[in-house]
């Protein structure tokens, strides 16, 4: 038997569910995963429709693709349609509307060169199949896929391939929980634990997540993709409530340290700085995105190709992202969900990725 | 003799002939196709008929199971025997690149008699057409086939009553999961094949053994996911799913698990689903295991009588999810 298989046992799912309904006893309990991934495995496993109604279930700013700006997206598409470049980007990258409604596809359609790839540094063999043309590849996604990009910078610079750069949109999760947690008022977050992200955590480890028991008094669970790990998450989550005994633990010591992996930190500090970044439906958070070092400036697009970056009206009148990934509301209470804003037809980011919360709502729940 | 395709050889003139008789008249070898008229004379075809076109552009022209030869004649014999039809001629229309290696274009051509050979179709006629290098990618074909129907009623997408069994004839995803494999060099998915066979020759014996059957059709693109969610429109019914019951390929299931991918909703090319009164399942997916391209068949649920023309799973943990219409290609995800 799998590990898959063993996480996907009936058995064990419902022993687990009987914990999680002992330790609530009786209390509500609304917890925000932080994860895309995680945000599907819980629709497609069916365990939501498992969980007691007591729970609810948000979706945080964790789907890379949903959190990518409209002024980046401008941008990339800008850059996309420039003569001698190849885009070289994540399949799922394609579909996510600027403004306008423009789209990859839409710039493939009209002629950009438009490559899709698996890994980072399967685009270093386009760059050197394709010597005429600068390949740049958008950096997209969290402390991840940032070492990964990273070891491909590495691995130009000593290869000496010259053609390529990266137009780096990384984003840092622990700065935009923090984000969340200090709106105040009637934009305060009503979250009462958090399912922290498995891979981002293998990167991490659990020490940058301290503040949210430390400061703000709230569970943080690192918890991995089958259904029995994020109901054993569930149910430290309840445990750590019911005992008023709030903590940042680590229940996925399969596969990750609660250290974090200390040499892809290494990496990416060597090639990144942290910076300013804007979040769609969220806005700009401090400190919160990388950019390439200057001293690696020949690969980093916006430098090299001197990308611009253009203020845009942020959001479609009456999309409701911002809330649903802060966590006020759920995707169904938007008054577009599933009639203006549809997958065919996003009209917001969260309805754009297949990771995203309202697409995940669209494609597997009733409605 | 040349090596590669000049555009001579789309001319009609001595060059055309010359590739019409070397390559595809000797691999496509029948009296049929050799009288070489404007049309091919076929008398033993009789009403009601059943007729499928289909065009085929894989990239790439090889994979692991596979070709765009095989595909494009196990596509349409799959498609004319849905309607519970014997499929017996098929056209053939390429349009090949200029450039294009004669000895690949052969190696195809033969893949395709194979397959016709092994579905006991004949190819019958066919137009090549060859146009300017970059007009096109190495190679597109397009196949019509045509058979005799002898289900009575004919199975089609409307037939679906509440209570129906739902069978599919082996595990899914492999198709789609080769082709995204193979054209990325993804070698992780080295393990993967596709599908591609001719299922006529087990839909005759499904249907011999359990009677007329409500619903057959073959989930290529857009997977199980689609092909079920369009039954249950066109039927105005819906229908309850097992997760564990549905067969899927271990290499599939990871493969899929590390792309973001859902084996449901990828393409196959030797499947097919049918839908059938519950009292004669058994000998439909007896019928279908004794088959050398049935031996996975299970039941994977039932029609039910929700109005809502939704397809829900229930999953292997024991919960419930819809089983969506896909929207648009599968894209594989950021991390």
């Amino acid at each position: 038997m799998t590990f898959e298989t063993a996480l996907h046992d009936p058995k064990l799912c419902r022993v687990l569910l009987a914990r999680l309904t002992r330790a609530l006893d009786g209390r509500s309990m609304r917890f925000m995963e932080v994860c895309g991934t995680h945000t599907v495995s819980i629709f497609q496993s069916g365990l939501r429709s498992l969980l007691p109604a007591s729970i609810t279930h948000l979706s945080g700013p964790g789907c890379p693709v949903c959190v990518t700006h409209d002024v980046d997206v401008a941008a990339f598409l800008e850059l996309a349609g420039r003569e001698k470049i190849v885009f070289a980007t994540f399949g799922d990258l394609l579909r996510v509307p600027g403004p306008g409604g423009q789209t990859l596809k839409h710039a493939k359609a009209a002629g950009a060169h438009v490559e899709i790839v698996y890994s980072p540094l399967e685009v270093l063999t386009l760059a050197v199949s394709n010597p005429d043309n600068v390949i740049v590849f958008p950096g997209i996604g969290f402390e991840t896929t940032a070492p990964a990009v990273a070891a491909t910078l590495l691995t130009a610079r000593q290869k000496k391939i010259k053609n390529f750069c990266v137009f780096s949109l990384h984003k840092l999760v622990p700065p935009a929980l923090r984000t969340l947690l200090d709106e105040e008022g009637d934009n305060a977050a009503n979250i009462e634990a958090f399912l922290l992200p498995g891979h981002v955590s293998t990167i991490l480890g659990i020490a940058p997540y301290a503040f949210l028991a430390d400061k703000h008094r709230i569970p943080g669970v690192v918890g991995g993709f089958e259904p029995a790990d994020i109901l054993l998450a569930l149910c430290r989550m309840a445990e750590q409530l019911r005992d008023n005994a709030p903590a940042v633990v680590n229940a996925y010591p399969r596969a990750v340290n609660d250290a974090g992996n200390p040499k892809a930190r290494a990496l990416m500090e060597e090639v990144f700085i942290t910076t300013d970044a804007l979040w769609r439906g969220i806005g700009r958070i401090e400190q919160s995105g990388l950019a390439v070092r200057p001293d690696y400036a020949d690969m980093d697009a916006a430098v090299r190709l001197g990308v611009r970056l253009v203020e845009t009206p942020q959001q479609q009148p009456g999309c409701c992202c911002g809330d649903v990934l802060k966590g006020r509301i759920i995707p169904t209470t938007c008054p577009l969900f599933g009639e203006k804003c549809t997958p065919a037809v996003p009209v917001g980011p969260c309805m754009v990725s297949t990771e995203g919360s309202c697409a995940a709502y669209y494609k597997y729940l009733e409605h | 003799m040349d090596t590669c395709l000049l555009l001579d050889a789309g001319s009609g003139g001595l060059a055309s002939q010359r590739l019409t008789a070397q390559c595809f008249l000797r691999h496509f070898a029948n009296p049929l196709l050799a009288r070489l008229d404007d049309a091919a004379l076929l008398r033993d075809v009789h009403a009601p008929i059943a007729v499928s076109t289909d065009s085929y552009t894989v990239t790439p022209l090889l994979f692991p199971g596979g070709s765009i030869g095989t595909l494009a004649v196990h596509g349409t014999v799959n498609d004319v025997s849905m309607l519970g039809a014997r499929p017996q001629y098929i056209s053939c229309g390429f349009i090949l690149e200029e450039g294009l290696s004669l000895e690949l274009l052969e190696s195809l051509v033969q893949d395709m008699a194979g397959a016709a050979k092994e579905a006991g179709v004949l190819i019958v006629t066919g137009d090549t057409k060859v146009v300017p290098r970059g007009a096109c990618d190495k190679m597109f074909i397009n196949t019509t086939g045509i058979g005799s129907i002898f289900a009575d009623p004919t199975p089609s997408g409307h037939n679906a009553r509440v209570g129906d069994a739902v069978l599919v004839s082996g595990a899914l995803g492999d198709h789609g999961l080769t082709i995204m494999g193979s054209r990325e060099h993804l070698s992780f998915l080295s393990d993967v094949t596709s599908d591609s066979a001719p299922l006529n020759h087990m839909i005759a014996e499904v249907i011999n053994a359990a009677g007329p059957v409500h619903v057959l059709r073959d989930p290529t693109r857009g997977g199980l996911a689609a092909t079920l969610n369009e039954i249950s429109e066109q039927s105005g019914v819906s229908m309850l799913l097992e997760e564990e019951a549905i067969p899927v390929h271990e290499s599939v299931k990871s493969g899929c698990s590390f792309l973001g991918l859902d084996p449901l909703y990828l393409a196959n090319e030797g499947k097919c689903i049918c839908i059938l009164p519950e009292n004669r399942a058994e000998d439909a997916l007896a019928a279908m295991r004794a088959s050398p391209y049935g031996v996975e068949a299970a039941r994977i649920g039932t029609v039910v009588g929700d109005k809502a023309c939704r397809v829900t799973l229930q999953t292997r943990i024991g919960g419930r999810r819809i089983l969506s219409m896909p929207e648009g290609v599968p894209l594989p995800r950021i991390c």
